[in-house]
């Protein structure tokens, strides 16, 4: 297969939002933008300092080309999905989705910012849960804690440690299920069988895309 | 009861605003009968309700008192006033309509005195304020007003006030038990000029209108300049009558959003400079303006107003939708959103928040008694299947004062067409 990235940057050569507009998902959005700027202030992460590029400038730096600015950005990956840009677009840019779709095809291509706690919690949930079909919160949350090292995750767990008590008290957590596969859905083959076909769909989806027409 | 004399080669002109009364003048100074029917009690429409038109920053007053004497000086002219018209069936050069006339409770005798006014306790919500005020419900609508009658509002009739009022007319004026009536006319054209309303600025949730009494609509505001509004022409804020000084416009308040009113309603920026001319006039260097914009659409010849307005340094552009109002302690608005330009975050506070509110047809087409083609704002298109009814003004686009007149003339000289036809078939 190779490097996608220089794969993808030979293709589109200097035409990131032809890249963009045929590779990320709703990426033909972007052109649809008009620069009001409602989505950006709309936003409730833009207070954040991780915060680097508020969407309608994503949108302006993907036609202005800037390539390794976009996919590097920690934008896309601190959005929480509260949908405000999305249902307040005077153009009615589905901004969310917009921003989901070039996280996405950043991770893809392998250049989306390294050691990103959403994109870590994302890839650690959707192994968990596509394994058995169910959520072993003990192991998610381990994996989560211990990101940055055992001190590091020790002191997370203790902070926590009260949520965990009424999680078990409640029957929310199995301590348990530290060890194991924990508990499981009931047609765990057939969840799989459904996830590789979604796989496929979806390989087949992007192949189509991906190959140059003419 | 009110008699109307109209035949097939009669134009109705439903409207009494700027493009109505264009129309109507129009076709009646070549020679046509016109019936002109308003809903109002008064002609001029939303244009009377401006303190002062772009770009020549001159008086709407001056423009109407025109076209009052030319309307005086043609006979053939019947004004219907408070008359709306509920039913239109026929076809082309054989129209029949009906028109609902509510009572004026005054009839001609009445010289606009004023005893009624100052004799009636009870008060009503000042309409041509756009409720702003109060006024007695004995009342001429404004200073300007055509008829110059007053108006009895039904809210008194059957009260004492309403005797008080009947009581003091020297002229007897007053006639209590008018009844609301409907009369039918013919005729064979139809000039559908019923202008346009503010969008309710209400359903724009993230901009507080309705919850924070600092922040006002751009028609509002207009009222509030006007030595004949509510405040007497200060520029005062409604929630504690301090001076306003430091005031945000908000553009595309409304338009331009697939949400709200898909088109750009054009006259929206214009409107906007030229009320930063009213807070510079009233507080000179002290009076400081913000346009907050996506991008201004000064368009045709006024880009020189638009150029004249961003020399002026009291009044500062920020290339950006607001995209919430907050209120801080003091109850000034704040302003808070992403600036275009550099991408900042900004969180400023004004006295007061004028929100240019875009405009869409105050009747709208479906709701037209009559098969008339419109798009999905509702304006009226020109089709064949409208036969005989000739969109003007503001009910077919989003027009300013010049070209509602522009499109008033075109749809007179459409409607003439058709009744000469007529003249000739019955010659």
């Amino acid at each position: 297969m190779g490097d996608m990235n220089t794969q993808m940057a030979d293709r589109y050569k200097n035409n990131f939002l032809k890249e963009i507009e045929e590779q990320a998902e709703m990426g033909e959005w972007v052109k649809m933008c008009m620069q009001c700027g409602l989505c950006s202030g709309s936003c409730p992460t833009n207070f954040q300092a991780g915060w680097d590029h508020p969407p309608q400038e994503i949108f302006m730096m993907i036609r202005a080309g800037k390539r390794d600015e976009v996919l590097a950005s920690n934008s896309m990956w601190m959005c929480t999905s509260c949908y405000n840009c999305y249902v307040r677009c005077p153009r009615k840019v589905p901004v969310t989705h917009v921003m989901h779709g070039i996280a996405e095809y950043a991770y893809r291509i392998g250049r989306s910012p390294k050691n990103q706690p959403t994109q870590h919690l994302s890839k650690t949930f959707w192994d968990n849960c596509t394994k058995y079909g169910r959520v072993n919160e003990v192991k998610l949350t381990q994996t989560l804690y211990f990101k940055d090292g055992i001190g590091s995750g020790i002191k997370k767990a203790m902070e926590m440690q009260s949520v965990a008590m009424g999680l078990v008290k409640s029957g929310r957590l199995n301590l348990m299920e530290a060890v194991g596969g924990g508990h499981k859905c009931k047609d765990l083959k057939g969840i799989h069988a459904m996830l590789t076909k979604a796989k496929e769909l979806e390989a087949q989806r992007k192949a189509a895309k991906a190959t140059p027409a003419g | 009861m009110t008699s109307v004399v109209a035949t097939n080669q009669t134009i109705l002109v439903v409207g009494g605003g700027i493009s109505g009364m264009t129309a109507a003048l129009e076709a009646a100074e070549t020679g046509k009968q016109v019936v002109l029917v308003e809903k109002n009690p008064y002609l001029g429409g939303r244009t009377v309700q401006l303190y002062r038109y772009f770009p020549k920053m001159c008086h709407p007053t001056c423009g109407l008192e025109i076209n009052l004497r030319r309307l005086k000086a043609n006979p053939r002219i019947q004004v219907l006033t408070m008359a709306e018209v509920t039913g239109i069936s026929g076809d082309k050069g054989a129209y029949n309509i009906s028109v609902k006339l509510k009572p004026r409770y005054v009839n001609e005798n009445c010289t606009a005195c004023g005893e009624c006014g100052k004799a009636v306790k009870a008060e009503i919500d000042d309409e041509f304020n756009y409720n702003l005020g109060k006024i007695k419900a004995a009342y001429l609508p404004s200073s300007m007003a055509y008829p110059q009658r007053y108006v009895i509002d039904s809210s008194i009739v059957g009260t004492p006030d309403g005797e008080v009022a009947k009581a003091v007319c020297k002229y007897n004026a007053v006639e209590l038990d008018m009844q609301e009536e409907v009369v039918t006319l013919n005729a064979g054209a139809i000039v559908w000029a019923t202008g346009w309303q503010p969008y309710d600025a209400s359903k724009i949730v993230y901009y507080g209108y309705g919850r924070f009494p600092n922040v006002i609509s751009n028609v509002e505001f207009e009222r509030l300049a006007d030595p004949h509004g509510p405040t007497g022409g200060k520029i005062l804020r409604p929630s504690d009558g301090k001076e306003a000084k430091n005031v945000a416009f908000i553009q595309c308040a409304g338009s331009r959003d697939e949400n709200h009113l898909r088109h750009c309603s054009r006259f929206c920026c214009m409107a906007s400079l030229k009320q930063t001319h009213y807070v510079q006039e009233a507080f000179g260097n002290a009076g400081k303006s913000t346009i907050y914009y996506i991008d201004i659409r000064a368009i045709d010849r006024f880009e020189d107003f638009y150029q004249n307005v961003k020399a002026n340094p009291n009044v500062s552009f920020v290339k950006s939708k607001v995209a919430r109002i907050t209120e801080d302690k003091e109850g000034n608005p704040v302003c808070n959103g992403v600036n275009v330009e550099g991408y900042k975050r900004y969180a400023t506070a004004h006295d007061l928040v004028v929100l240019a509110l875009g405009m869409e047809p105050s009747v709208k087409g479906m709701d037209i008694p009559a098969e008339v083609m419109s798009d999905s704002s509702g304006f009226i298109m020109a089709d064949p299947v409208n036969a005989g009814i000739f969109g003007a003004g503001c009910a077919t686009n989003a027009l300013d004062v010049n070209r509602a007149v522009q499109s008033a003339t075109a749809a007179a000289l459409r409607a003439i067409q058709v009744v000469n036809k007529v003249a000739r078939a019955e010659a």
